[in-house]
């Protein structure tokens, strides 16, 4: 009931039966002329190539959306000041989905049919990237999101979405699984959103806590919209070692806060996935309890001191302080832990489209399969992050995870999970399927 | 955790959340009795509420002042701003409908987005933070007889903040006030006056559109001082009216539209319950048997537990 919008909750506005179909009717029209177009854009061309960037402008994931536009902008920066791709200049076109699956599918039939977009790129939120994927198959559009749920890998969508810039939930809990039990407990209690992202969590981090020798004692499950967080809590079960949360939306800091209040000074061991705190200064008050505690981040928020030249540059094309926040603001904290796949993403695109000599939207098939044919990515300029490898098969990356902890009010990398220890089988071959 | 001790926890959480819900469903309340129209911008009043809430304390913090100064002004300004914000929208709106039920709701739901949007053009997408003036971890004792007969200890998770109390009391004293204001003083007999009759208020030469605007207003106020109020626990965000319209709507349905005493009533069952229900069960259940109840009261007792049948 609290995901409901707004509009619905009223009871008194839904949009008519008629008003939808008339809209469905003219944007599958609008997709039936695509091919006619195509036919005269083959032409070696210097205009711009454009990619489409769903942006989490409004709604739950505004945070995330605001910090993948300034990564997105600086990536494309970057490309085009090395002279962007085959000769061509990249252009990013924005569009807001409002963290809405419905308005995401209407964003991708915009980037086909009115802004002639040659790829599709950016999405976060599952249930976005869920609803909005199998209108990139229709479209016959490349479609790149920067997720990180298993939806992609588990073969839930189709050909034409790919993930080559950021690791899977389910990669990222084998990782985590063996510290979990090995260094702070055996009986764990997982805290998690109540949809798609957090079901991801649910159903393979039992498996990997059992593999690596400890137990899931309790599942609590919170909608993504809750505001309250206290009357959940007297669920966690007293013999507890280890909590285990990931939580996403604009109550985190909420959440977190009443965690600490929760415990008092008598915690048990703490882990957190960085989504509980991304864009959240580490530093609010009421967050002291953390110190000690143990985070998940898919790339390191605080400039650590071994940090090599190109995630410097990576960070200070990005905008980011040290500490992980906008140079100009630094209460603007970034989503550091996720944010980088849009980086990653945009070289891998570039890459892809010199690879198959990518002209005009005619190519776009040829894209895909330039990307599906990549395996190695190395650490460097393009991809800060770490070493990944990528599998065309299940159109899924594999990367470094990162373990650290909290010290001082920062997070320091206690221990980095490298690629290799983080693989596990195929779950489809997309490359079987048709186009 | 025992069942002693979490049924204390749930019904302190209860207890947060009825005090928030009957001050803000008071205000929906005041509006449908005095006006008899439904407001269904509601919601957005309250998140008015918080929002100017950080606005303030922002901008105070700015001037070096301390947690409890920025706080208590919050609290006086935020629900001036937005009563001021209601009036104009009512002088504005409303009074050129002919405060016809029917058009107003279609008027308040354009209203309702107008705000939102607003909100979300100024004050931007983010979930933001109010630092609570006071906010200390009270751990609670439970008592049982054991072997060694009556003993005190301090069960885990057993705990509150004073912040969470401050409020419950808070929304006590404003109910009370509210209380004491419709039925001792002169505006408030003005105020029923208008709400028995409106064309003998007339008449007798009370200025009806003032009191409506005012009306309008002083709800909205009560939906903002909600909002301020929970702020410091939550967060101002500029969807978070939606929920707390609803389960206004609930609360003003189940106690009787119009009756105050039914609305601080049926605020208190569904916190509760809510409370109650949400930590022996889950949050979803609770929001089930809220809504169950509304449609039960409406079939068997349409006026509210509460309420008068219209002549």
């Amino acid at each position: 009931m609290t995901e409901i919008p707004s509009k619905t909750k009223t009871g008194l506005i839904s949009p008519t039966r008629r008003g939808a179909l008339k809209t469905l009717a003219a944007g599958a029209g609008a997709a039936a002329t695509m091919p006619l177009w195509a036919r005269y854009t083959s032409a070696q061309s210097a205009a711009p190539i454009k990619i489409g960037f769903g942006k989490h402008a409004t709604g739950i994931g505004a945070a995330y959306g605001r910090w993948y536009e300034r990564t997105s902008v600086a990536a494309l920066a970057k490309i085009n000041a090395e002279g962007g791709i085959n000769g061509r200049p990249v252009e990013l076109v924005t569009e807001d989905d409002g963290t809405d699956p419905r308005r995401a599918a209407e964003v991708l039939e915009k980037f086909a049919n009115q802004s002639d977009c040659d790829v599709a790129f950016g999405t976060l939120f599952s249930h976005v990237v869920v609803g909005a994927a199998p209108r990139a198959g229709e479209l016959k559009l490349p479609y790149f999101v920067v997720s990180e749920g298993h939806h992609v890998a588990s073969g839930m969508l189709n050909r034409w979405t790919l993930q080559p810039g950021i690791t899977d939930v389910k990669s990222q809990i084998s990782a985590m699984a063996p510290f979990l039990t090995g260094t702070l407990g055996k009986k764990v209690t997982m805290i998690y959103p109540d949809y798609a992202f957090g079901y991801d969590h649910r159903d393979n981090l039992a498996p990997a806590i059992e593999a690596a020798g400890g137990e899931v004692v309790a599942k609590i499950a919170i909608p993504p919209t809750e505001t309250s967080f206290t009357k959940y809590f007297p669920q966690i079960p007293r013999d507890t070692d280890v909590i285990y949360h990931v939580m996403i939306g604009p109550a985190v800091l909420t959440f977190v806060k009443e965690m600490g209040e929760f415990f008092g000074p008598s915690r048990p061991e703490i882990f957190g996935f960085i989504d509980s705190l991304e864009a959240t200064d580490l530093t609010s008050p009421g967050l002291e309890f953390l110190d000690g505690t143990y985070f998940w981040e898919g790339n390191p928020r605080y400039l650590q001191a071994d940090a090599p030249d190109y995630v410097k540059a990576y960070r200070d094309a990005v905008g980011l302080d040290e500490n992980g926040a906008s140079v100009s603001d630094p209460s603007d904290v970034s989503t550091s832990a996720h944010m980088f796949g849009c980086w990653e993403t945009l070289h891998i695109i570039k890459a892809g489209m010199e690879a198959a000599g990518y002209q005009s939207t005619a190519d776009r098939q040829k894209l895909v399969e330039a990307v599906e044919v990549m395996s190695m990515m190395e650490a460097g300029p393009a991809h800060p992050q770490g070493t990944k490898m990528f599998n065309g098969k299940t159109h899924q990356v594999f990367g470094p995870q990162y373990i650290s902890k909290v010290e001082g009010g920062k997070l320091s990398v206690v221990k980095t999970v490298p690629y290799e220890e983080t693989i596990y089988p195929d779950e489809v071959d997309y490359t079987s399927m048709s186009f | 955790m025992d069942f002693g001790p979490y049924l204390l926890l749930a019904m302190l959480e209860g207890a947060v959340l009825a005090a928030v819900l009957a001050l803000m469903a008071s205000g929906l309340s005041l509006v449908f009795g005095v006006m008899r129209v439904v407001n269904v911008a509601h919601g957005e009043f309250y998140m008015l509420g918080a929002v100017m809430a950080w606005v303030v304390t922002q901008f105070l913090a700015g001037l070096g002042g301390g947690a409890a100064v920025n706080f208590i002004a919050a609290a006086v300004l935020a629900p001036l701003i937005v009563c001021a914000i209601a009036a104009a929208a009512d002088v504005t709106i409303l009074k050129r409908l002919d405060y016809d039920p029917e058009r107003v709701i279609v008027a308040t739901i354009g209203l309702l987005y107008v705000i939102q949007q607003a909100t979300l053009m100024g004050y931007g997408p983010d979930a933001r933070p109010v630092v609570a003036p006071f906010n200390q971890r009270i751990a609670l004792p439970w008592f049982e007889f054991g072997e060694n007969g009556f003993q005190m200890y301090y069960p885990w998770g057993l705990s509150t903040t004073s912040y969470k109390l401050f409020v419950i009391v808070a929304a006590v004293v404003l109910l009370f006030a509210l209380r004491l204001f419709m039925t001792r003083s002169r505006a408030g007999l003005v105020m029923r006056a208008t709400q028995l009759d409106r064309d003998m208020a007339t008449a007798f030469g009370i200025p009806v559109e003032k009191v409506y605007a005012l009306v309008f207003g002083a709800g909205a106020a009560l939906a903002a001082l909600a909002g301020v109020l929970i702020v410091p626990i939550q967060q101002a965000h500029y969807l978070m009216g939606g929920d707390a319209l609803l389960l206004s709507f609930i609360v003003v349905i189940i106690g009787g539209l119009g009756s105050l005493a039914g609305t601080v009533v049926a605020a208190v069952i569904i916190g509760m319950s809510d409370g109650i229900i949400s930590v022996f069960f889950t949050p979803t259940l609770a929001k089930i048997i809220a809504t169950l109840a509304v449609a039960l009261v409406l079939v068997f007792r349409p006026q509210g537990l509460f309420g008068v049948k219209t002549r």
